[in-house]
């Protein structure tokens, strides 16, 4: 048995189908289990189609399941209408997607302040000053004021990183954080991933398709046609 | 971003401040609008207003008149057969009965501004061989120039008259060759003749009126027409013109007297200012509409290019109803910001009209009512015409699905 305290994540014969009831009806995923740890720092692979989005979409409660019960530290969450979905997914689930990740009409501060201003309704102090911490942790201190889309993708993604960040949450989910970058930047971001994985005992889930880099995760989950593969801890790693 | 506005308002200000050309666009088409109607809703109050002056400048609100005289049909008693039938009788000139006891009734009704006592009827004006048929009106000058706007319209002498005296108007005096100081000879079919002084010449802006209205002091207009003691009609006039119909009801409930307001007696008049008022609002409901459809396009593509900016900000803890509150604020602030500009150029347009619109006397073609509260009506509607039109966009905005639309 796991201690509850300690599971970020619990997954129990998660399905998802589209098209329910139509001939063209398919089922993505067919029955995830799946336990994250605080402080894990998880790898998920596998080749297009196999439903990582999708997973990814329903950990992240942007998408419901058709069956199946999903617990977010502790919490079940199917049940949940949007408002309470919404607050959950503010508190405890930090997003760092692959493209378009930060608003254009923003700074790369104001980027960072955005789901704290979201979840208090109007701007404070508290808030400036959570946002300025994260955005020196990230290194661009420097080009906070500017604007976002003046920024290069690697510095782009590291204000995502901020952004995920800024809540505190349980858990960040990041899919395919360094798809668009070089591979030098991609090194920069995995770092800073992995140092605030170091430091603050957050879970990571990452998808990637870049062996390299799922070699320096604790754990490596497979998924091949929507079915857990292999799961295994990364033993060069850890 | 150090304001006090809240999330939703930071964000719909930035919106449409990074989505300049989107934002102006949309703004100018709402500005021309407001200004379309606040344009044309002054210069509609101001032409009513000014009809409803020219009218009541020249005919008393409210007028008292003795009954009709009615031939009464023989009825056999029983089944109500016609025993004859009787010819309509012609109308004698003929005086309101006990006129003094109705005056000081009516005079002491609170909204009575003014009462007189009128005698009119018709005769003719002889002076050599030119004979001209007139119709004369005897009156109190004291009371009868506070009822109409004789005294403006006075181009010559004075409007004062005694009982010798008489004003005619400008085309009477033109076709007699006469003038203030000449004398003139005036009779009736009844007989009554007098040798009357023009004492003042009045232009009524009308033809009609200036070749053919005389006026004569009350007293000498009862011996011309016979009808010594007695006058024709009373006239009145109210603090509000407006409730002329209910006072003359209600005069004539109490009196018995057949009572004519000016809104009755101006009936068509009145429907033609209806069918003006109507079409303004016609004016009015497709201008805005034409508003409300730009407003929302302009949104529905603006929530098509934020549609990932929306889901990002759905997946970092923005609620629906947020998102639902911040396309509905875009669109309120558009109609608001746009119906601001607009009154200003409405204004503006306003100013300069009243600059060229103008007679050669220098006086306006037609005064323009400024009621300061259309201001605030255009932007209070504008800005729930924005609200409205960003009804749809903004359910199509809460309702995208966060997961289709970063990944799309």
């Amino acid at each position: 048995m796991v201690d509850s305290n300690a599971i970020t994540l619990q997954l129990k014969d998660i399905r998802k189908a589209y098209n329910i009831g139509l001939p063209a009806e398919t089922e993505i995923l067919h029955g995830i289990d799946l336990i994250i740890k605080r402080g894990e720092f998880v790898a998920l692979i596998g080749p297009s189609g196999s439903g990582k989005s999708t997973l990814l979409n329903l950990i992240g409660l942007l998408d419901k399941p058709t069956s199946g019960e999903l617990f977010i530290t502790g919490q079940a969450t199917t049940q949940l209408q949007d408002r309470e979905l919404t607050m959950l997914r503010a508190k405890s689930i930090g997003f760092v997607f692959q493209f378009h990740n930060l608003l254009p009409e923003f700074t790369a501060l104001e980027n960072v302040m955005l789901p704290m201003l979201a979840a208090r309704g109007r701007p404070d102090e508290a808030i400036g000053v959570r946002a300025a911490e994260l955005i020196e942790q990230v290194g661009l201190t420097s080009v906070g004021k500017h604007m976002s889309n003046n920024l290069s993708g690697g510095q782009q993604q590291r204000v995502a990183i901020a952004r995920a960040l800024v809540m505190q949450p349980a858990l960040v989910l990041a899919d395919e954080p360094t798809g668009n970058l070089d591979t030098q930047s991609a090194d920069t971001i995995f770092d800073l991933l992995r140092r605030v994985n170091q430091t603050s005992n957050t879970s990571f889930i990452i998808v990637t398709h870049d062996p390299r880099l799922a070699k320096r995760c604790d754990r490596i989950i497979e998924l091949v046609d929507g079915r857990i593969d292999s799961d295994k801890p990364n033993v060069a790693e850890s | 971003m150090n304001s006090i506005m809240p999330f939703e308002w930071i964000l719909a200000t930035r919106f449409m401040r990074e989505a300049r050309m989107q934002t102006l666009l949309i703004m100018s088409g709402v500005a021309l609008g407001v200004s379309v109607i606040v344009f044309i809703s002054a210069l509609i109050g101001g032409l009513q207003t000014n009809l409803f002056r020219r009218t009541l400048d020249f005919q008393a609100q409210i007028v008292i008149l003795p009954p009709k005289e009615v031939s009464r049909s023989l009825r056999q008693a029983g089944n109500g057969k016609l025993a004859t039938l009787v010819q309509p009788r012609a109308q004698r000139i003929q005086s309101v009965d006990q006129w003094q006891k109705i005056m000081k009734r009516v005079e002491k009704m609170k909204s009575v501004e003014v009462v007189s006592p009128v005698v009119s009827g018709s005769g003719f004006i002889v002076r050599g061989e030119a004979n001209k048929a007139i119709s004369l009106t005897g009156i109190e000058p004291d009371t009868y120039l506070q009822l109409i706007a004789l005294r403006n319209s006075i181009i010559a002498g004075t409007p004062n008259i005694s009982s010798t005296d008489i004003l005619v108007g400008s085309d009477l005096a033109k076709d007699l060759g006469v003038w203030t100081g000449d004398k003139l000879n005036l009779q009736t079919a009844s007989g009554g003749t007098a040798t009357l002084i023009i004492r003042g010449i009045f232009d009524f802006g009308n033809s009609g009126a200036n070749s053919r209205s005389v006026f004569i002091a009350l007293r000498t207009a009862q011996s011309l027409l016979n009808l010594s003691g007695g006058v024709t009609s009373v006239q009145l006039n109210l603090d509000a013109p407006f409730t002329a119909e209910t006072v003359a009801q209600s005069i004539q409930a109490q009196t018995g007297l057949e009572v004519e307001s000016w809104i009755a007696a101006n009936a068509q008049f009145f429907s033609a200012l209806e069918a003006q008022s109507m079409s303004n609002n016609v004016i009015r409901f497709f201008v805005g509409l034409t508003a409300a459809l730009g407003i929302a396009s302009v949104l529905v593509v603006s929530v098509v290019q934020k549609s990932k900016a929306i889901g990002i900000l759905r997946a970092t803890g923005t609620s629906r109803r947020q998102i639902l509150r911040l396309f509905l604020l875009q669109g309120a602030l558009t109609g608001l910001m746009g119906s601001l500009l607009g009154a200003g150029a409405g204004w503006l347009f306003l100013t300069v009209w009243r600059n060229v619109a103008i007679n050669d006397d220098g006086t306006q073609l037609f005064p323009i009512t400024f009621d300061p509260m259309l201001f605030v009506y255009a932007a209070v509607g504008a800005t729930l015409v924005g609200i409205l039109a960003a009804l749809f966009p903004a359910l199509q905005a809460a309702r995208l699905d966060p997961a289709v639309a970063i990944r799309g």
